[in-house]
């Protein structure tokens, strides 16, 4: 099946993020396609590169990097929610790239789902 | 007339499902109170853009969202943008694509009588024309939808 999500929350006040990344990668290692993974809300947060988290905690902006690379999953910011939390390209973490909305409209229509993560 | 006996090229594979041709069910359901969180305006800035993508979109307030399009808001005390004019520009896409009979977009704009009801409200507060669905009716058209986004 082919998948797009929604990711609303930033990486740590809540869970949404970790559910996110943890459905997305369960889902290509079932051998599903992820179309897209749009941020949208706190959710641009997930992409700051200058988070640095305890080491000896998760770290899920590196984490959505490492799915970046390893499945070429096309991670999409907001423009709008992104200028408005100061995210902006040159501190934007590997595999993210900064879009508009009309991404999120694209992802809903090509996907068979669009399978939303929030508060 | 050829005489080439070679079998025809074969037909180049379909690549439609790369265009915007298809027209899907998109919901976005606001549940939550127009200032306190930015969960409203960010919400509608995303059903503004649906508005350019020729979809079949139902917009529908439930839960404290019915307040988000109530009549007369006044937020000078609060310093923060009152963005409800903003609604309007729903109704007015809404009335865009009854009117002209080329335009494939569908509008719904869907109000839940019991969270309506329950913070004493009648259409009448509304900026917008809404229709006003009961939770077991809502749950149908929602039943329907292909793609639900809440904020």
């Amino acid at each position: 099946m082919k998948f797009s999500i929604l990711v609303n929350e930033g990486p740590f006040t809540h869970q949404c993020s970790d559910s996110a990344y943890q459905f997305t990668k369960a889902a290509l290692e079932k051998g599903h396609e992820i179309f897209r993974v749009f941020f949208y809300y706190d959710g641009v947060n997930n992409a700051n590169k200058l988070a640095e988290p305890p080491t000896d905690d998760r770290n899920l902006t590196a984490n959505w990097s490492a799915l970046a690379e390893e499945h070429g999953v096309d991670l999409v910011v907001c423009v709008a929610a992104a200028l408005r939390r100061g995210l902006k390209d040159d501190i934007l973490a590997s595999g993210f790239r900064i879009s508009g909305l009309g991404q999120l409209i694209e992802a809903g229509i090509q996907a068979d789902r669009l399978v939303t993560f929030g508060d | 007339m050829s005489d080439n006996n070679e079998a025809p090229p074969p037909i180049p594979p379909d690549d439609d499902e790369d265009e915007f041709g298809v027209i899907k069910k998109f919901c976005y359901v606001n549940r939550k109170a127009p200032y306190g969180t930015v969960y409203a305006l960010e919400s509608l800035e995303m059903v503004l853009i649906a508005a350019a993508f020729d979809q079949d979109v139902s917009v529908v307030f439930m839960d404290d969202g019915v307040y988000q399009i109530k009549k007369d808001q006044d937020t000078t005390a609060i310093n923060m943008k009152n963005f409800s004019p903003t609604y309007g520009i729903i109704e007015m896409e809404k009335e865009d694509a009854e009117e002209d009979e080329d335009m494939d977009m569908v509008w719904r704009i869907i109000v839940e009588k019991e969270s309506m009801e329950a913070r004493g409200l009648t259409p009448d507060d509304f900026k917008v024309e809404v229709e006003v669905l009961s939770s077991d009716e809502l749950a149908k058209v929602m039943a329907e939808q292909e793609v639900v986004i809440s904020g």
